[in-house]
């Protein structure tokens, strides 16, 4: 993967940059030496590392604007970082960039119950945002898988989903205002307390811009009332297209679950060696997820089983206590680290329509067998969302550029049927350069247009979501 | 009146327009303004429909009704309940899709699932140089490249002529139950409305008219009966709700506020509402969503944004030539140099302006 050419003079200017930064922040906001910055040179997408010139942790949107006032002034790219969590490379530096930090953007501002919402600094991870309000019976809808450390600003940048966002939504349904920073040191409020935009929708291109429009330092999110109850059912069927087709025959019966996920047959073995959550052995899984009352529940799930029980189910199994509620969800949740104990892995994010299901699956299958390396299959189904976890060994000679390629075949494979390349992680560098596949010349365009007015000089995180060659004219200032 | 028959022939027509074009769906929202007339009537039908999927592609002129008939056929619906603006305007024509998208238009339902933006999951549009651009897709999950969508929900029409759209839908509710308390002015009907919001009980309606406070619950059967037993408790400091038919179309087109004047919507934060409908002395008022949105009935010519306090979102005037809400300075400053690069000969921006 490539990177822009980083010229001398820009590394030449670290000196001069350093002393600059040190004049609009405390002391210990500024990070310079070659050890610290070690912290700073990649994300969750480990194969890519890059140290940057300088990292800079901001405690106030004052400090933002004044950090980012130094960098416009002397044209050094910034790229802005929230607790480093993406899967895409949404945060890996350049040589020649400054990582401006939220981690010191932790306060929560203001909370009201009566207009369910709560305002806090960008910084604050996910689950605390819940945290601040659940005592009450409140709670934060979207969760990333890795809620436990990711920001809101880096969700905000690539308007995260979760597991509950059939329900809930995403990031975006769920953001109501920003204050933000522009490059030149602007700060702009967009939206507030209130619901939807007087004029342009600039929030909701803002959500998911990854970090290339403006650096947010505080967000207006939307709070909702914690359901009564929730409890899984548990589905096995003895192929894919059966349970595909459940999954469609769940949905137009009127049953929104909270939650559909899926399992093949790899991932329910790694995922039952590891956590022991008693799955059957049996081709496909389903977890379907319902919320409410002990009545409420018992009247979703009825329906819900009834739909499977058309479907020959191998196992059909509902949670019947919060123990084993946890057991059933606990395979799920640790796929992605029982995967990592038996391969490397390289985990897609592409989102096809639902009832493609069964066309992907083989194509998937079939990737595997002409690139000679493993797939498993864990995802959203009830949006779509898949989650192809492809297997390798990062200490054998090209394999990671086989498993990159092979990636590469099914996020186009998922274009090819209506799909697109990233459900929630992201383009970051990871899939910049497939954009062309899912867009013509024109559509990117227009993206690049937007871009060009929140950050004419092309120095907020520019080294990402479109591909080089079609940026280089407008990089170069 | 130019009607193109397709997305090409609209593009071309663009590329070769002289001058400002008008542009309009059924043109029930709102007085088209100046410019050579152009509808996208031409654009219809239904190109996808997935129920197991819970999505709908459309052109964008197909009428709203063909829309919500599809999808009731299949049990399905429109998440964000649009309303019919024309008993309010007095307008007649047919409402299309891509009308409602442009501007945006949510019901009651909004205050539960969200607005039209958060439904649409797809656009196809014609800039002002008349290239065809395409933006999110047919799937409900997608964060490839940059939100364009949301950007056209409720531009409109400035950024763009939209030829096609795409929704996530939603399962229709197999019942339906909506309380109603008598007697509270506006502050009691909001702090009642923030209780049922503010429970487990999915309030998926919540409006006050001189004709009382109404609080909507939908789902499965029993679901609905025992959410609404829960919600007669939540409600009892209020006065004892009684059930009543279902009057959420009549909410939903702002029926109480329809008359003589001027209509303005009033988004605010949801707890300022009552403040708002008391300093401007209406003729007629209405809060949906909570009180998150306002419906103001005055005098003809009223300039409303004067008389009310400062508050926390945005006024616009419904009735007569549009006015929306000014931005501030660097708001406006970006809003600009979007709609100088979606649309840089101005074709398109004269709806905003009318006179």
């Amino acid at each position: 993967m490539e990177m822009p050419p980083v010229d001398d003079f820009a590394l030449a200017k670290k000196d001069a940059l350093v002393t600059r930064l040190g004049e609009v922040l405390p002391g210990d906001a500024v990070i310079h030496t070659v050890e610290e910055l070690k912290a700073y040179e990649c994300d969750a997408l480990t194969a890519y590392r890059c140290p940057p010139l300088a990292a800079v942790l901001p405690r106030t949107t004052e400090e933002v604007s004044a950090v980012l006032k130094v960098c416009h002034e002397m044209e050094v790219p910034v790229v802005p970082r929230g607790s480093g969590t993406s899967l895409a490379g949404g945060a890996l530096p350049t040589a020649d960039s400054v990582i401006l930090g939220t981690s010191r953007l932790t306060d929560v501002l203001e909370v009201d119950y009566a207009d369910r919402f709560i305002r806090v600094q960008s910084g604050r991870t996910n689950l605390s945002v819940t945290g601040e309000v659940e005592h009450e019976g409140w709670f934060y809808a979207p969760d990333p898988s890795s809620q436990l450390a990711c920001a809101i600003a880096g969700n905000i940048a690539m308007n995260s989903g979760g597991a509950h966002c059939l329900k809930y939504g995403v990031t975006t349904n769920n953001l109501l205002g920003v204050r933000m920073v522009l490059m030149d040191g602007t700060i702009v409020d967009l939206g507030g307390a209130h619901m939807d935009a007087g004029g342009l929708d600039l929030l909701g291109v803002v959500c998911g811009s990854e970090g290339m429009l403006g650096v947010v330092t505080e967000a207006t999110l939307r709070i909702l009332p914690k359901p009564e109850g929730a409890r899984p059912v548990l589905m096995g069927f003895d192929s894919n297209e059966v349970a595909g087709a459940c999954v469609a025959d769940i949905i137009k019966a009127g049953v929104l679950p909270v939650a559909i996920e899926f399992m093949d047959r790899p991932i329910i073995r790694i995922t039952e060696d590891f956590a022991g959550a008693g799955y059957p052995d049996c081709e496909a899984l389903l977890i379907v997820e319902v919320e409410g009352s002990e009545a409420e529940i018992e009247e979703q799930l009825s329906t819900i089983e009834e739909i499977a029980r058309r479907h020959d189910p191998v196992e059909l199994r509902r949670s019947t206590s919060e123990d084993e509620s946890q057991r059933i969800w606990l395979g799920r949740k640790s796929a992605f680290g029982a995967t990592g104990r038996v391969a490397d892995y390289m985990c897609l994010d592409g989102t096809i329509p639902v009832s493609e299901l069964p066309r992907v699956l083989r194509g998937i299958s079939d990737l595997s067998e002409k690139y000679g390396l493993r797939v498993g299959n864990v995802f959203h189904a009830g949006d779509g969302n898949m989650h192809p976890l492809i297997m390798f060994d990062a200490n054998k000679p090209g394999d990671l550029e086989t498993c990159e390629e092979m990636g590469a075949e099914i996020l186009k494979l998922c274009v090819e049927v209506g799909g697109c390349l990233t459900g929630e992680h992201g383009v970051g560098v990871e899939k910049r350069d497939l954009m062309s596949h899912q867009f013509d010349a024109a559509d990117m365009e227009m993206q690049m247009r937007v871009k060009d007015v929140f950050d004419p000089s092309w120095l907020l995180n520019p080294a990402k979501v479109f591909p080089l060659d079609v940026t280089a004219d407008r990089r170069a200032g | 009146m130019l009607t193109p028959r397709s997305e090409d022939e609209l593009a071309e027509i663009v590329r070769g327009a002289n001058g400002p074009l008008s542009i309009r769906g059924g043109a029930t929202r709102h007085l088209p303004g100046d410019g050579e007339p152009l509808t996208t009537r031409g654009l219809t039908g239904i190109t996808l429909y997935e129920p197991g999927a819970l999505t709908l592609v459309a052109r964008a002129g197909t009428p709203v009704a063909e829309v919500e008939a599809a999808l009731a056929g299949e049990g399905q619906r429109l998440p964000f309940e649009p309303m019919d603006h024309r008993p309010l305007l007095g307008t007649d024509g047919e409402p299309t899709i891509g009308g409602a998208v442009a501007m945006n238009v949510s019901g009651p339902r909004r205050v539960q699932v969200g607005a039209c933006r958060d439904a649409l999951i797809g656009v196809r549009f014609v800039t002002g140089e008349g290239a065809v651009v395409k933006n999110g897709g047919r799937v409900m999950k997608n964060v490839t490249g940059y939100d364009l969508v949301k950007l056209q929900a409720g531009a409109r029409g400035t950024l763009g002529i939209l030829t096609e759209v795409a929704f996530k839908v939603l399962p229709a509710a197999q019942s339906q139950a909506t309380l109603r308390l008598d007697g509270l002015d506006a502050d009691a009907a909001m702090a009642a409305m923030a209780a049922a919001l503010g429970s487990p009980f999915e309030v998926s309606g919540a409006a006050w008219t001189e004709a009382g406070t109404f609080l909507r619950v939908e789902g499965l059967e029993g679901s609905v009966a025992y959410r609404t037993g829960k919600l007669l408790e939540v409600l009892a400091p209020w006065g004892l709700a009684e059930t009543v038919d279902d009057p959420w179309a009549d909410l939903r087109d702002a029926r109480a506020v329809a008359g003589p004047g001027d209509v303005w919507r009033v988004h605010c934060r949801p707890s300022q509402a009552p403040a708002l409908i008391a300093a401007v002395g209406a003729e007629a008022a209405q809060m949906d969503w909570g009180g998150g949105l306002v419906w103001l009935r005055v005098a003809a010519g009223t300039d409303l944004r004067a008389a009310l306090p400062a508050f926390d979102g945005h006024a616009s005037r419904v009735t007569g030539a549009a006015d929306t809400a000014p931005q501030s300075g660097s708001v406006a400053a970006l809003e600009a140099g979007i709609r100088a690069r979606f649309d840089p000969r101005g074709l398109f921006s004269p709806m905003t302006e009318t006179a």
